[in-house]
């Protein structure tokens, strides 16, 4: 029953972590048909940002609660900054070209900048461990939680709602819903593709910063850890479907209660299962789970 | 009919030729000097090493920056003959300045053996010394031997290099990883007599699994009624233990191994302590020194450690450790950790192999043989203590181990170690002949303790 309940939890937690780090990168493939393998630094810098404001934070002597904003600051100010920059410095320069030509260049970029993080970071570790604390820890028998690992899922839920509303429910996401359906005849009803493809790849990497802000005071940031990150969060959208947020939801839940099974159960096959999984749900539905049509996409 | 007659040469002939020949006589000479003067034109004036760190990726932080910046400092000394005895024998090796080029190990083990290739072909390196992953180091052997280059593997721990194979140009001059475990063991069942369970998370690939069942088997040989509770195998570089860290809480063992090493460890430790698994076990962390300074007093205290060796702060206090420690901090303004040591020490053995070979070969520089039969089973002072090269056939280095438990001095505002015990060679490392599975599985026969 205990291990029943310990594979429920850390299920949720690792699902919950998994989909913010996963959302962005779904997302960009939804509307602008990248696979963004940068994704993996937006991460890393997402990360290495919110250990150093962090870091900043606490030398300062400041209430210590507040620390959490910085890992939002830290995340929005990395994904603009380098959204943009990749979005308008690159990308927009290949756009129409085959997809295997913007995945190569994402490579590339992936592997300038984690070049840019050992040139401003060095190799030695950061840490934001201080905070990982401070919301204590919840007891049930045996087991013990941090509460921040558990607040995860509240954060994983506030982001997936936020994103659904926006998309369902404004003028702004009934646009991307055009784009999504069709880029030329949107273009031609007058909608700015080009300002639709910055807003959304800006967004996009924002939240692959913010899944890398929050993991920070979990971890010992250093370098690689981007690379990590990419053959998850790519895993998760091919489960679910590639460029659909529903889908990288249920990707999520797959793999972060697989794998905390196979943890509690067998922990042998932890290395294998997630990709086990992913390989039985691409036998069965070769487009994921939730990848049936461009209409149905976001 | 015109003939021309003989006769004697003439004055501007004769000088002519005189000339000629005082050439010939002056390239002669020239020729000569340069004949017999060949061996000491021929002296050494530098000795090139290949020198190969992690300066990349996860391994260059806690591994592959402390190992560079340890050999930087060692060959600054032995440049400069500033080293304290026994190696206060004048400036470089045999008066040899070492120069080195230094190459990135990140890539993996392919990409190794290109670059060992380049080292020696293109490069013309003397001799390479370095490989901290055990992959890169299983790699490496053969082809060292194959192109016949001496090679000094200075940190890797696997076991295998020298049990499954025999290397001629291969040596590795620091102990192998199974002491690591067997003297943790051996530690943790003096420090909790009572224990009847353990556990263990360690990383799913060589070093993760080779760790865990050498401490395994040993606890086994040690105390038979002993259990083990679950053994977690994360993906390396995985980061997030949270499953991991429950199924540990769930599993109610007394201790917990792990020889998770750079981010792994640290991230591990601090999703550890958030949930307080330090409290309810006995954390046994095997390469777990590097990391003490860094992480302070996010350390919990009581958590057994190693160093892969009697290094860093389990060094004896000999001038030779106080030399390297006050140095090293001099420059580099961090304490040096284990794998600043055993660079060091790949070096002092060469120094001291090489200047034996030296004095050998009557004052002239001494061919590879010469270095290889001077260093093979030759016993030398490092600067953790006295290093032999007794096992795989004088290849393969055994020290003594250390063990210790952290504690982070408030007052002091340093981390420490405490109750450290140190376990004789022969105690902790299987005799030449025997594979270091065999040797625990058979209950470690014949292990000398003190």
């Amino acid at each position: 029953m205990l291990t029943a309940l310990a594979i429920l939890i850390d299920g949720l937690v690792y699902s919950s972590w998994l989909f913010i780090v996963a959302v962005g990168l779904s997302l960009i493939f939804g509307v602008m048909k990248i696979l963004n393998v940068a994704h993996g630094s937006l991460y890393a810098f997402g990360a290495y940002g919110a250990a150093t404001m962090v870091g900043i934070y606490f030398d300062a002597g400041w209430a210590p609660l507040g620390s959490f904003a910085m890992l939002l600051l830290a995340a929005l100010v990395m994904g603009a900054i380098l959204g943009i920059v990749l979005e308008r410095g690159l990308l927009r320069f290949v756009y129409g070209r085959d997809e295997v030509i913007i995945v190569l260049v994402t490579y590339a970029a992936f592997l300038i900048l984690e070049d840019v993080i050992k040139l401003i970071w060095g190799v030695d570790p950061y840490y934001a461990a201080q905070l990982y604390g401070l919301l204590g820890m919840t007891e049930i028998s045996l087991l013990v939680f941090s509460n921040y690992d558990l607040a995860l899922i509240g954060l994983a839920l506030f982001i997936g709602g936020s994103l659904w509303l926006a998309i369902n429910r404004t003028r702004w996401g009934k646009l991307l819903l055009a784009v999504i359906h069709d880029r030329e005849m949107s273009q031609a009803f007058g909608i700015n593709v080009t300002r639709v493809y910055t807003v959304t790849f800006v967004l996009g990497a924002v939240l692959g910063a913010l899944g890398g802000a929050f993991t920070a005071p979990m971890i010992s940031v250093t370098p690689g850890i981007g690379v990590e990150v990419i053959i998850l969060a790519f895993a998760v959208v091919v489960i679910g479907g590639m460029g659909s947020v529903p889908g990288a939801v249920i990707g999520s839940l797959i793999v972060g209660l697989s794998r905390a099974a196979a943890v509690h159960l067998l922990p042998e096959i932890e290395l294998f299962v997630i990709y086990g999984v992913m390989s039985l749900v691409l036998i069965v539905r070769p487009q994921g789970l939730f990848g049936k049509t461009a209409e149905k996409r976001i | 009919m015109n003939i021309k007659t003989m006769h004697p040469l003439s004055s501007a002939e004769t000088s002519k030729i005189s000339t000629l020949a005082r050439i010939a006589a002056g390239l002669l000479a020239v020729g000569l000097v340069f004949f017999f003067a060949l061996p000491a034109a021929a002296q050494k004036t530098e000795l090139k090493v290949g020198l190969v760190a992690f300066l990349s990726g996860p391994a260059a932080g806690p591994f592959g920056i402390p190992f560079r910046n340890g050999a930087e400092m060692v060959i600054g000394g032995i440049n400069s003959g500033t080293l304290p005895a026994p190696y206060d024998t004048g400036k470089g090796i045999a008066g040899v300045k070492i120069v080195t080029i230094v190459i990135d190990e990140a890539g993996g083990s392919t990409k190794q053996v290109t670059e060992f290739r380049n080292l020696v072909q293109r490069q013309n390196v003397d001799l390479v010394v370095g490989y901290i992953s055990s992959g890169d180091c299983l790699a490496i052997a053969p082809v060292a031997d194959e192109m016949k280059v001496l090679t000094i593997l200075a940190d890797c721990g696997t076991p295998r290099i020298f049990e499954e194979a025999s290397y001629k140009y291969v040596f590795r001059t620091r102990p192998h990883a199974a002491m690591d475990n067997i003297s943790a063991a051996r530690y943790l069942l003096d420090k909790v007599p009572g224990l009847r369970t353990y556990a263990g998370i360690n990383q799913n690939y060589a070093w993760g699994q080779d760790s865990w069942r050498d401490f395994d088997a040993a606890m086994q040989a040690l105390k038979p009624m002993t259990e083990a509770t679950t053994e977690q195998f994360p993906k390396i570089f995985a980061g997030q233990y949270s499953s991991e860290i429950s199924a540990l809480m769930l599993s109610q063992a007394d201790a917990v191994h792990s020889s998770l090493w750079g981010g792994d460890l640290e991230s591990f430790i601090f999703q550890a302590t958030a949930r307080g698994l330090d409290k309810r076990t006995q954390l046994v962390l095997t390469a777990s020194e590097p990391y003490m300074f860094r992480l302070g007093k996010r350390m919990p205290d009581g958590v057994i450690i190693g160093a892969r060796g009697p290094y860093g702060v389990f060094a004896h206090d000999t001038p030779l450790n106080r030399w390297f420690r006050k140095n090293y901090v001099d420059r580099y303004a961090t304490q040096p950790v284990y794998a600043s040591y055993v660079v060091g020490q790949a070096f002092l053995a060469l120094k001291q192999a090489i200047e034996a070979a030296h004095a050998a070969n009557n004052g002239n520089w001494p061919s590879v043989d010469q270095i290889i039969s001077a260093m093979e089973y030759m016993e030398f002072e490092a600067f953790g203590s006295t290093v032999s090269m007794s096992l795989g056939k004088g290849h393969q280095a055994v020290t003594e181990a250390a063990v210790g438990v952290f504690k982070f001095d408030v007052d002091a505002n340093e981390a420490t170690i405490q109750d450290i015990k140190y376990y004789a060679a022969e105690c902790v490392n299987p005799p030449e002949g025997i594979s270091s599975v065999d040797w625990i599985n058979g209950g470690m026969q014949g292990a000398k303790c003190n």
